[in-house]
């Protein structure tokens, strides 16, 4: 039969040469080879005090932004909820109440919004969908923890704080904005 | 009554027993870096710099752990075995020179505790009991795992001691000597009898990797097919003992090896560089711990490359190959002898 890869290998028994039968000369192979090893560059990352460098559109923890008033931008539409294919995203909106104009950009609002990160799969689609530029994923970890129940991110966690805004540019690429652009796209629609 | 010779004698056997145990601990260390670094990993880097207290941080560790002498053991000889391994395993730097003559005040100080006239046959004798050390712990636990390591241990440590023995025979005949003392001296400067016994040190220092457990001869504590081996039911500092004694056991071997077929304290154009002996003898022992550094690494080394043997393959090598080499060695160095006195 003809091989398809071509990496086919014949094994076999062969006999051994006296050479072979001293061992000696491949034991300092190998040992040529772990002082090679010895000396060699190491792969470890000493974590806490030396970080991996993460991929310009790496897709780690969501956030909810402010507009530039500092009222949340999100509308509580529920577009990310049917985009995203994990439902991991739930949301109940509420009418906002005169006076809160400084809190809430849009009429309506996202009274809780959870995101469970135990089913997100970080795909970004909630990102795509989203039509007030109110929920980014960032270069940022999603920390570990001991129960299940506290991988359910409510708006405490993912809305950013006033004081301290998330700088979600990174990710924002020529090449992703022109992708968010063209609605053409079913996902995107 | 205190003689100077004699108080130099106490000064001397403390600052060895106290280097012994200091090298022994960081052998540990050492262990774990090399096997970390030709892992491509880094090794214990968290206790102090570089992880320099590592080896303190397990000594506390060793002591803090519950001591557990199971029910069923024979506790005399329970707590017999660990103290046999480390006493027999401190016992052999008594005779090693660790350098040559110290002229302190217009008298000679020799820097070796004492030099027996049968050094070598000291040597032989001492690690002989060490066997006794894990076959006796191996034995009084009273547990399967512990029993096969004892047995295998002590079937292994009996058939390499006579390759061993006969690579030495080999030795002593082309010296002429069983004085440590003498056979150091013999190889004053590039003198080496690597170079008069290469077939014979090869075959020494396969049989030391053998007699003191180390990989690829660690069939007595092979964690992969007997648990722990001998010491499975040990804990806390009686493990530690175990654990120490094999670190002391390769200091010795690589100290050893060094003495006998290294040039021990010697060092090449020693003589002629034109110091005082004073000085030729503190570089002799600068040079004598070089040489036991690498022999402890090679040892380090030789345990990450090479995997386990398998017990028949042991066997076999110990006894249709070393010992039928040994005495081929013995033959051949009879021959040369014979060749170059006519």
């Amino acid at each position: 039969m003809q091989s398809l890869t071509n990496r086919k290998k014949v094994v076999g028994k062969k006999e051994m040469t006296w050479v072979e039968k001293l061992y000696l000369p491949a034991i300092l192979g190998g040992m040529r080879i772990t002082l090679k090893h010895f000396f060699t560059k190491k792969a470890t990352i000493s974590y806490p005090e030396q970080k991996r460098e993460f991929s310009q559109i790496y897709r780690g923890m969501h956030v909810l932004k402010r507009d530039e008033k500092g009222a949340e931008r999100c509308t509580a539409c529920g577009l990310c909820a049917v985009a995203c294919p994990a439902e991991a995203i739930t949301m109940v909106a509420a009418e906002r109440k005169k006076g809160e104009e400084n809190l809430y950009r849009e009429e309506k609002y996202a009274a809780t919004y959870e995101i469970n990160m135990l089913r997100c799969i970080f795909c970004g689609d909630c990102e795509d969908a989203c039509p007030k530029e109110s929920i980014f994923l960032t270069d940022r970890i999603v920390p570990s923890d001991f129960e299940r129940n506290e991988f359910v991110y409510g708006k405490d966690k993912l809305v950013e704080t006033l004081e301290n805004p998330i700088d979600v540019s990174i990710r924002q690429t020529p090449e992703v904005l022109e992708f968010k652009k063209n609605k053409k796209l079913t996902h995107n629609r | 009554m205190f003689t100077p010779d004699l108080i130099f004698k106490v000064i001397l056997i403390l600052s060895i027993f106290v280097i012994t145990l200091v090298i022994a601990m960081y052998s540990t260390y050492g262990e774990r870096k090399v096997a970390a670094f030709m892992q491509d990993r880094l090794g214990p880097n968290r206790a102090g710099i570089f992880g320099i207290l590592q080896p303190l941080a397990d000594g506390v560790k060793m002591f803090m752990k519950e001591e557990l002498i199971p029910d069923i053991s024979n506790k005399v000889l329970f707590i017999l075995g660990p103290c046999l391994a480390m006493t027999t395993a401190l016992m052999t730097s008594a005779i090693i020179p660790w350098g040559s003559n110290i002229n302190i005040a217009g008298t000679d100080f020799s820097l070796q505790v004492t030099d027996l006239n049968i050094g070598v046959l000291y040597v032989f004798a001492v690690t002989s009991i060490g066997v006794y050390g894990i076959m006796i712990g191996g034995w009084a636990s009273n547990n399967k795992y512990s029993l096969l390591g004892a047995l295998r241990a002590s079937s292994q440590m009996i058939s390499y001691e006579i390759a061993m023995g006969l690579a030495i025979i080999a030795l002593i005949m082309s010296t002429g000597t069983l004085s440590l003392k003498e056979i150091s001296a013999a190889q004053a400067g590039f003198h080496w009898n690597i170079f008069v016994q290469p077939l014979g040190f090869l075959i020494f220092i396969i049989c030391s990797f053998a007699e003191t457990n180390r990989a690829p001869f660690d069939l007595p504590e092979c964690e992969t097919e007997l648990v722990g081996g001998y010491h499975t039911e040990y804990s806390s500092m009686k493990l530690g003992f175990y654990l120490f004694a094999e670190y002391i056991n390769m200091f010795i071997a690589s100290a050893v090896i060094s003495t006998l077929y290294f040039g021990g304290y010697n060092f090449p154009f020693m003589n002629s560089i034109g110091l005082s002996s004073n000085a030729v003898a503190i570089l002799g022992v600068v040079f004598l711990f070089a040489k036991i550094f690498f022999f402890i690494f090679f040892f380090m080394w030789v345990r990450w490359t090479i995997p386990r043997f398998r017990y028949d393959q042991l066997m076999r090598l110990g006894w249709t190959v070393l010992i039928p080499l040994a005495i081929f060695n013995i033959l051949l160095t009879g021959a040369i002898i014979f060749a170059t006195n006519n």
